[in-house]
């Protein structure tokens, strides 16, 4: 059936409440299944033994004193996982990066596993495999793996997206290029410039659960995989793929999941216990240490990043520039093009040029880390703007008002905006009284703005209306964030009933059709889409027995506040049908009523915020601590708004621990130093305030409600917003993030001199 | 593993006595089962102190405060007179962790744990206080600062227990302080911590001195060359600077995960000039 996804205005009775989450009680008391509590009978207990060095070659792995110790039942190395990778090199890196094949790229980089009957045999047999490394040179600073004479990590790898092909590896994997107009012509009619270059560290998403899994495959060729993911249906392409199973025979339940924030999009161990199933037999239950998590799971990029803008007297921005370094660790990626493209999407530009370079290094495998690559990009551009408002003697979001984009701008990035929400966060933050509070001694006042793109996808849904008239929803979209919530709310919106006769659960893979992951902001967006269109074909079915019951023509049934009616007089005196009516007859009139959905969710819509941060910085130590902070974003139209304000809080507290003190350290062996939370130190409770959140709502044309995804864009202003913040505290530009102590007080020195 | 939970003090050192080098005195445990889920960690003997009768008391004498080994941080915190003599020491230990960990963590485990980053340690170091032994051989005493000899280690013979961390009564015109510096507001280690106890003499001015530094070297040390700069004086600018450079030279830190060499040097100087307020104001002195 054709669903028309076009936003109507209307009102609105569930959608915008904020009723308990489903999934909460359970939650709160402790039932709720994450991925280490699964257990199968006869399950064995897998344990990795992973590379002390940053790059080296493994020459030589001996595992037989392992495999004869009892209680071992299997042992694993890459030649247990073959290359069925075919030539995608994607793919391959996926492989290499589960099982070191010939170089262990990495502190951490798995080399072997083995699965035993208890965790302590698992732990012995680890110390009985032995491996001799040829130790190579390594490299883990994105500047330094650009140089000419860095360590090269992969001598196959050619720079691309540059003419000509170059003859010599190097560690850069690609170059990209954005933008529009004559930049050199946009900087020769400014009247002021301001250049600079910014450093990032890498962080890590810091989910509070670690990875784990069981893993069972049968004799009979079925795989099961019960698994803490963020998209079941990719775990399962990807894992079916690497082990040459059909996809049909390897069946994938998402379990309940502590954050993922992009770091279970995706696979690191899975394959490799599925692999140790296979060997052994029996189940195998795999879970990651905190250490492992840190070292082995995929981070975010390091990057470095020059910034040149100009500008009028008048603050009109004539033209702008960066140049994006990130790293990927040791495979490619496309994490510096997305940087690029993010960068200067919230201006409207004549003149601007992007190029991003991807740069591999001896480190673990980036993966995506909410609104992926686009705080770094914010920090960069927005810290610029600042320096610009400084400079031009303008204030900050006058200066961005002026050049915001809007609704008709080309983007940097390329395509021409829709009705977006830019201009009127950054006019809230005018207004907003954080923005005129006084500020004390040792205090500074920062502000960002910030762009995520968003994502729709394949999506699929099935919703069944039960004898009782109430209803289950099953989703394949897993729940991150309180999607169940929002989309129960969507379905009891649709219907025109209770949002407690909704049940909605995560499906696995064999009851459902694919759905592409919780990422990109998708959850809500996507499948709240196919909701809507499963409710609506319900509701076909609904009038189609009500009109059977009636006997009287379809066309004549219409759906209204959860009821089949009769139209016009004629039918006078038939009284409405519930969904409860209709369903406890629908044994009678044609068997049970379901609605389906299967689509893909275009028109995501673009998103934007603007945060305010008050900090206050001890002159004497760099110490900051957080005073007030405010994000201010739009959401199109906030479902449950409870979880919207979750989402715009959470995204700024992961992005002030990023701009204050989480980092990667290295020692020069290229071992990471603080691979735990005692010393990369997210913060903690009493490190922020009560962070205030403001919701706008500039509904998305291409959803009926106006949804936009909220899950990301709060990440990319905090950088920015804190380091604004502190620089204005300081009066020192602070341009390498973290900000942490020891960083601020050697600025504040250096001023001092 | 085997586990033992004694309960007298010499079946206690006895156990420890006989046993191999893997042995492990539990008190709150807050370090030693973080440190069991090492997968290099073994140990074979582990003797839990906290059914030692006595153990978990902080008794008052006429001229001390004696701090069983298995008191709970929380304890401290709770012990009104202590807390009026020791404020510094009090904090200092109530600085550990979070109220979970303050619920099993002890002074005497943070001692014996031998991180030269302990927050209790400069500020029992700066207190002059001493630890009771216990051993195969009787019951010795010694200066608290004179237990760790560097990180993870101590002077303890094998069997030796410390049974309890004595307090003398502070004099009238005398106050400590504790502080440390941390990137986060709490459940971090300290990059910095300063311990400073004083008094003063019938004038107001500085009659004795101790401070102590964490972190900034192999153990918690006292720092003579420290203490020396305020004595006679009302902590003038003067005198605080000196304190200040003083603690800074004395400091002889590492570059680690946790913070550079000159940023400790330099905030050394600045908690032992902060925390010397404190103590002095808490000593009732006046500038
Ligand atoms: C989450 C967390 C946060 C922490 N935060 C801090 C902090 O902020 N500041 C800080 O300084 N520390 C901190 N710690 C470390 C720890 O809590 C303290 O060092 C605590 O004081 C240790 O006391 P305990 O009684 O638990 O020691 P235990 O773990 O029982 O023992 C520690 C060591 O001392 C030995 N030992 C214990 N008692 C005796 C004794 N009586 N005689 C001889 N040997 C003994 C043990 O064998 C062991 O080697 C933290 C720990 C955790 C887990």
């Amino acid at each position: 059936m054709s669903f028309d996804a076009a936003y109507q205005s209307q009102k609105l009775k569930s959608v915008g409440t904020r009723p308990l989450r489903p999934d909460g009680v359970d939650k709160v008391t402790g039932r709720a299944r994450y991925g280490a509590d699964f257990n199968m009978p006869g399950q064995l207990v897998a344990r990795v033994l992973r590379s002390p060095h940053a790059h080296a070659r493994i020459v030589r792995m001996d595992t037989g004193a392992a495999e004869a110790l009892k209680g071992v039942k299997a042992v694993v190395t890459a030649a247990d996982l073959p290359d069925l990778t075919n030539g995608d090199a994607e793919l391959f890196a996926v492989l290499d990066n589960c099982m070191a094949r010939t170089k262990a790229l990495y502190d951490g980089h798995a080399v072997a596993a083995v699965a035993a009957i208890d965790e302590r045999t698992a732990k012995q047999a680890l110390k009985l495999i032995e491996v001799e490394y040829e130790i190579l040179p390594h490299v883990v600073d994105v500047d330094a793996a650009m140089v000419a004479d860095a360590p090269i990590l992969n001598d196959e790898l050619f720079t691309g997206g540059v003419d000509p092909k170059p003859d010599t590896p190097s560690n850069v994997a690609n170059r990209a290029e954005f933008g529009h107009g004559d930049v050199d012509a946009g900087f020769a009619e400014a009247d002021f410039i301001v250049e600079r270059s910014y450093k990032t560290e890498q962080t890590h998403q810091g989910y509070i659960e670690p990875h784990a899994c069981v893993a069972s495959c049968n004799p009979d060729g079925t795989a099961e995989l019960w698994v803490c993911t963020q998209g079941h249906f990719v775990f399962r392409q990807n894992c079916a793929d690497l082990l040459g199973l059909e996809v049909s025979k390897l069946r994938v339940t998402s379990s309940e999941i502590g954050g993922g924030f992009g770091g279970k999009t995706h696979v690191w161990a899975e394959p490799v216990a599925l692999a140790l199933s296979r060997k052994a037999g029996r189940p195998v239950k795999l879970v990651m240490s905190r250490d492992e998590v840190f070292r082995a799971s995929g981070p975010t990029s390091a990057t470095s990043i020059d910034v040149k803008i100009g500008a009028k007297a008048d603050g009109k921005i004539t033209a702008a520039m960066a140049t994006l370094r990130y790293s990927s660790g040791p495979y490619p990626g496309m994490w510096a093009e997305l940087g690029a493209m993010t960068s200067f999407a919230c201006y409207d530009l004549e003149n601007v040029k992007t190029v991003g370079f991807e740069v591999i290094v001896n480190r673990p495998k980036v993966a995506a880390y909410r609104a992926p690559s686009a705080p770094m990009a914010a920090f960069a551009v927005e810290s610029a703007i600042d320096e610009l408002a400084q400079k031009l003697g303008v204030n900050a979001v006058e200066l961005r008002i002026k050049n915001a984009a809007r609704e008709g701008t080309k983007s940097s990035y390329g395509p021409v905006y829709g009705p977006i929400g830019i201009g009127p966060t950054l006019e809230a933050a005018q207004s907003h009284p954080h923005m005129s509070a006084p500020l004390g001694k040792n205090q500074g006042r920062g502000m960002a703005c910030g762009f995520w793109f968003n994502f729709g996808g394949q999506t699929c849904s099935d919703l069944n209306v039960n004898a009782d008239g109430t209803v289950a929803l099953a989703v394949g979209t897993v729940d991150v964030g309180g999607s169940r919530a929002s989309l129960s709310l969507i379905a009891a919106e649709e219907l025109g009933i209770d949002y407690k006769d909704v049940k909605a659960v995560v499906a696995d893979t064999a009851t459902l059709g694919y759905n592409d992951m919780t990422d990109g902001s998708r959850g809500t967006f996507s499948s709240s889409m196919a909701t809507i269109s499963a409710a609506r074909n319900a509701i076909a079915i609904m009038r189609a027995r009500a009109a059977l019951t009636w006997d009287i023509p379809v066309e004549d049934v219409y759906w209204e506040d959860g009821h089949a009616k009769a139209a016009g007089t004629k039918y006078g005196n038939l009284s409405p049908l519930s969904v409860r009516d209709i369903a406890a007859e629908s044994g009678n009139t044609g068997g049970p009523i379901a609605g389906h959905s299967e689509l893909v969710a275009d028109g995501a819509g673009v998103s934007f915020a603007t945060h305010i941060c008050d900090v206050e910085v001890d002159p004497e130590t760099g110490a900051t601590s957080i005073i007030r902070y405010t994000v201010i974003q739009d959401a199109g139209k906030a479902v449950h708004p409870s979880y919207v304000e979750g989402q715009y809080q959470g995204g700024a507290a992961q992005g002030i621990g990023w701009a204050l003190n989480e980092e990667y350290i290295y020692g020069a062996d290229g071992r990471l130093q603080n691979s735990g939370f005692l010393d990369y130190r997210i913060p903690v409770c009493s490190d922020l305030p009560m962070i205030d959140t403001q919701i706008l709502e500039i509904p998305n044309p291409n959803h009926p409600y106006g949804v936009r995804g909220v899950g990301e864009t709060s990440i990319v202003p905090p950088l920015a917003a804190t380091a604004n913040a502190v620089s204005n505290a300081v009066g020192v530009r602070m341009s390498h993030i973290p900000m942490s102590p020891p960083r601020i007080l050697a600025a504040l020195n250096a001023e001092r001199d | 593993m085997r586990y033992e939970r004694p309960e007298t003090i010499m079946d206690a050192t006895a156990l420890l006595a006989q046993a191999s080098d893997s042995a492990f005195v539990l008190a709150g445990g807050t370090d030693l089962l973080v440190k069991m889920q090492n997968d290099d960690f073994e140990a074979e003997l582990v003797v839990d102190i906290k059914s030692i009768a006595g153990m978990a008391d902080v008794v008052e004498t006429d001229d001390s405060f004696v701090i069983g080994a298995a008191v709970p941080c929380a304890a401290l915190g709770e012990h009104e007179a202590l807390c009026a003599a020791w404020p510094g020491v009090v904090e200092a230990a109530n600085l550990i962790g979070s109220t979970q960990i303050q619920g099993r963590c002890t002074v005497a485990g943070n001692l014996c744990n031998a991180s030269p980053a302990a927050d209790s340690v400069p500020a029992l170091v700066a207190a002059n206080a001493q630890a009771r032994i216990a051993g195969p051989d009787g019951i010795r005493t010694v200066a608290v600062e004179d237990i760790p000899t560097g990180p993870g280690k101590t002077s303890l013979a094998k069997g030796e227990i410390i049974e309890a961390i004595v307090l003398a009564k502070p004099t009238d015109r005398s106050g400590d302080a504790y502080l440390r510096f941390i990137p986060r507001t709490e459940m971090d280690i300290a990059v910095v911590g300063v311990g400073v106890c004083l008094a003063l003499n019938d004038d107001g001015a500085v009659a004795s001195v101790r401070v102590a530094l964490g972190a900034v070297g192999p153990t918690v040390m006292l720092c003579p060359e420290a203490a020396e700069t305020l004595v006679g004086t009302k902590l003038e600018d003067a005198a605080l600077e000196a304190l200040a450079a003083a603690c800074s030279a004395a400091s002889t830190p590492i570059d680690d995960k946790r913070g550079t060499v000159d940023f400790r040097k330099q905030v050394a100087g600045v908690l032992a000039r902060r925390a010397a307020l404190i103590a002095f104001e808490r000593a009732g002195g006046s500038q």
